[in-house]
């Protein structure tokens, strides 16, 4: 892989208000580099910053102080509306409870972020097709989120997580709300698009188990990276036999 | 922004909870309905009023003695005398006085009621004592034969001009009623007359609607020779009078020489005066009365709107509750504050276009009743229909506002962990 970095987050600090003398500080004083092509698990307990850390990698949230750069573009001072566009293009969400927009239909979802990103009809739905086939969702293109079970709806989050082509895959918890075996199908897709797709993917999860399938493995405790391991990845053979 | 999308979106949403959307819609359809319902048959009516009036003539002017002042405690003293009252001298001095201005003169004098009796067929009547003019002004349209005129008031001939009523009811369509002689029965005897006319009977507006008796007891006028009818009349003079100026002549205008030549008349009397109106007045002030009327029921209407437009204000404030993970997700896909503002905005206008619409139907088919009852005939005014719709679509923008502007502040952090 390239050594392009596409988070680059220099001691950054998170602070929450609540009434002048308790101030929380939530993140504090962390560094995180992740190059392009990684995939990457943040593992934390409930209450670690975990959630917090996410919400800033996937520029939903500002840092208090620190710098970070995502794919060469500084986020820190951005305004809201430059974050909206820095999410568009650069990041493909998925989130455990797949969040479907409701009375959509896969298609339309999938079209969502290249709507926002103002593609024309014609491309965004030839290549809201395409995404579809690639998730094995094609012939239910049509179908709104209700019609469909879990791990068909995480499927479809995927196709959407990669319609602009970001520059990473932000996955909150993609199996927490799944079964074990659909669980398995989630994240083999996932393997998928980061094998075959070359994507930066940025696993959030409290599950070791997950973790250890990942390149790299940041823990955070109290705000903080308590460890950062590279992780050879458990071969093929093993991934396959629990997938069958 | 992504305008398409929005209105398929909201029409979705619209779909999904069908009962919802038209309750929400209760208050624009009650509210648009009743405005165009008031409007449309507000305008059938000043159209059949102003018909109406203009059949009777708008350049005729009215002259009518009254009383000066009326006592209240004495009240009216009721019986004028002939003194009192305009003679036919006067009235031809007046008439060589204007000449250039006056198209014709009607006077007349009621005699009293009657019935036209043929053996065992009988025919109501009104009697009516008048001149020659008063075909052209009170606008008779003759169907046969021909009105009186200016030889069978000098002569008082025993003429007659019937409707074709009384005609039918007489005569049953079998003979010829012209030149066959009528018996008129009335309280103090027996007369009779020959037909020389027969008018066509018109219904009008102020008559019409409660108009219940049947064609065979229905009572009609007879016109006869207004010297005929002094014989019988306790004053030989006439308490009012009408005048249709020459269609070059301004009515308005001439009403006030009018008033002056008899002011000048009566300047000597000390109870009674002339009272000159002319129909133009009367028109204006009936179609102010029934816009005043307009302006009022359209005021409550505004009301109903008003109402209407809180209650599609709290039903999208509930709907950007509910769809607070919505938002939130499609914020973290990338939509700038302005598209959910614009959403959400675009989801308010339509319900209150479609609102809108579906009361200018109700209240076309409305109008259409109410019209129907009035016995007007109905207008469609397209530019009332053109401003209703748009107007509901202000409203739509106006409540609309608020909730978009709350759905679009929304932090996507919050909306995405709401449950």
């Amino acid at each position: 892989m390239s050594g392009k970095v596409i988070i680059d987050m220099q001691h950054i600090n998170k602070n929450f208000y609540i009434g002048t003398p308790n101030e929380l500080h939530i993140i504090k004083d962390m560094s995180l580099t992740v190059t392009e092509g990684a995939f990457v698990s943040i593992v934390g307990a409930s209450g670690s910053g975990k959630s917090t850390l996410m919400n800033m990698v996937g520029v939903l949230d500002r840092p208090t102080s620190g710098d970070y750069i995502l794919d060469g573009i500084p986020i820190a001072k951005m305004s809201d509306n430059d974050m909206s566009d820095v999410r568009n293009r650069k990041i493909g969400f998925v989130f455990q409870t797949y969040n479907l927009i409701p009375r959509s239909s896969a298609l339309k979802n999938v079209e969502l972020p290249m709507l926002y990103a103002g593609m024309d009809r014609k491309t965004r739905t030839k290549r809201a097709k395409e995404l579809l086939d690639m998730v094995g969702m094609k012939d239910r293109m049509h179908h709104q989120p209700n019609e469909l079970s879990g791990g068909q709806k995480q499927r479809v989050a995927i196709a959407r997580a990669l319609a602009n082509d970001p520059a990473m895959i932000l996955a909150d918890e993609p199996t927490g709300a799944l079964d074990s075996a659909t669980g398995r199908m989630v994240m083999d897709l996932l393997h998928k698009v980061h094998k075959e797709g070359g994507k930066t993917i940025v696993l959030i999860t409290h599950n070791r188990d997950l973790a250890a399938e990942t390149e790299r493995i940041v823990t955070i405790k109290d705000g903080m990276i308590v460890s950062d391991v590279s992780n050879k990845p458990q071969s093929e053979e093993k991934v396959e036999a629990s997938c069958s | 922004m992504f305008l398409k999308e929005n209105i398929l979106l909201a029409i979705a949403g619209l779909k999904s909870n069908k009962i919802r959307a038209l309750l929400t819609m209760l208050g624009i359809i009650i509210g648009i309905g009743s405005v165009i319902a008031i409007v449309t048959i507000g305008n059938a009516l000043t159209s059949s009023v102003s018909d109406t009036f203009s059949s009777m003539g708008a350049n005729n002017i009215l002259v009518n003695v009254t009383e000066r002042e009326a006592d209240p405690y004495r009240g009216s003293s009721g019986k004028m005398d002939d003194e009192d009252l305009i003679s036919m001298e006067q009235l031809e001095r007046f008439q060589a006085r204007y000449a250039d201005e006056i198209g014709a003169i009607a006077i007349s004098i009621g005699s009293g009621s009657g019935k036209v009796k043929d053996g065992r067929r009988y025919a109501n009547i009104n009697i009516e004592g008048v001149n020659e003019g008063s075909k052209d002004i009170n606008n008779i349209k003759m169907q046969k034969g021909r009105f009186l005129n200016a030889k069978d008031v000098s002569a008082s001939r025993k003429a007659a001009v019937v409707s074709d009523k009384l005609v039918h009811n007489i005569f049953k369509d079998k003979t010829d009623p012209l030149g066959k002689e009528i018996n008129i029965y009335k309280d103090d005897g027996v007369d009779s007359y020959t037909i020389v006319g027969v008018y066509k009977y018109e219904q009008n507006a102020f008559q019409g609607g409660g108009q219940t008796t049947s064609d065979q007891d229905l009572s009609t006028t007879m016109y006869i020779p207004v010297t005929v009818a002094q014989q019988t009349a306790e004053n030989q003079n006439f308490q009012y009078f009408m005048v249709k100026s020459k269609p070059s002549v301004d009515t308005a205008v001439f009403a006030g020489t009018v008033q002056k030549y008899f002011d000048g008349l009566y300047a000597n009397n000390e109870k009674y005066t002339c009272q000159i109106q002319n129909m133009e007045s009367y028109l204006a002030e009936a179609t102010s009365t029934l816009n005043t009327i307009s302006v009022a029921v359209a005021a409550i209407a505004a009301i109903a709107l008003l109402v209407g437009g809180i209650g599609v204000m709290n039903i999208m404030l509930v709907s950007v509750t509910e769809r607070t993970r919505e938002i939130g997700t499609r914020k973290a896909l990338g939509a700038r504050s302005i598209y959910i503002k614009m959403q959400f905005i675009v989801e308010s206008i339509i319900i209150c276009v479609i609102g809108g619409i579906i009361g200018v139907l109700f209240g076309i088919g409305l109008a259409a009743v109410g019209v129907n009852l009035l016995h007007a005939t109905l207008k469609i005014s397209i530019p009332i229909i053109i401003i209703s719709v748009g107007f509901s679509m202000c409203i739509g923008v106006f409540f609309g506002y608020y909730p978009a502007s709350k759905a679009a502040k929304l932090d996507p952090i919050e909306a995405l962990r709401y449950e």
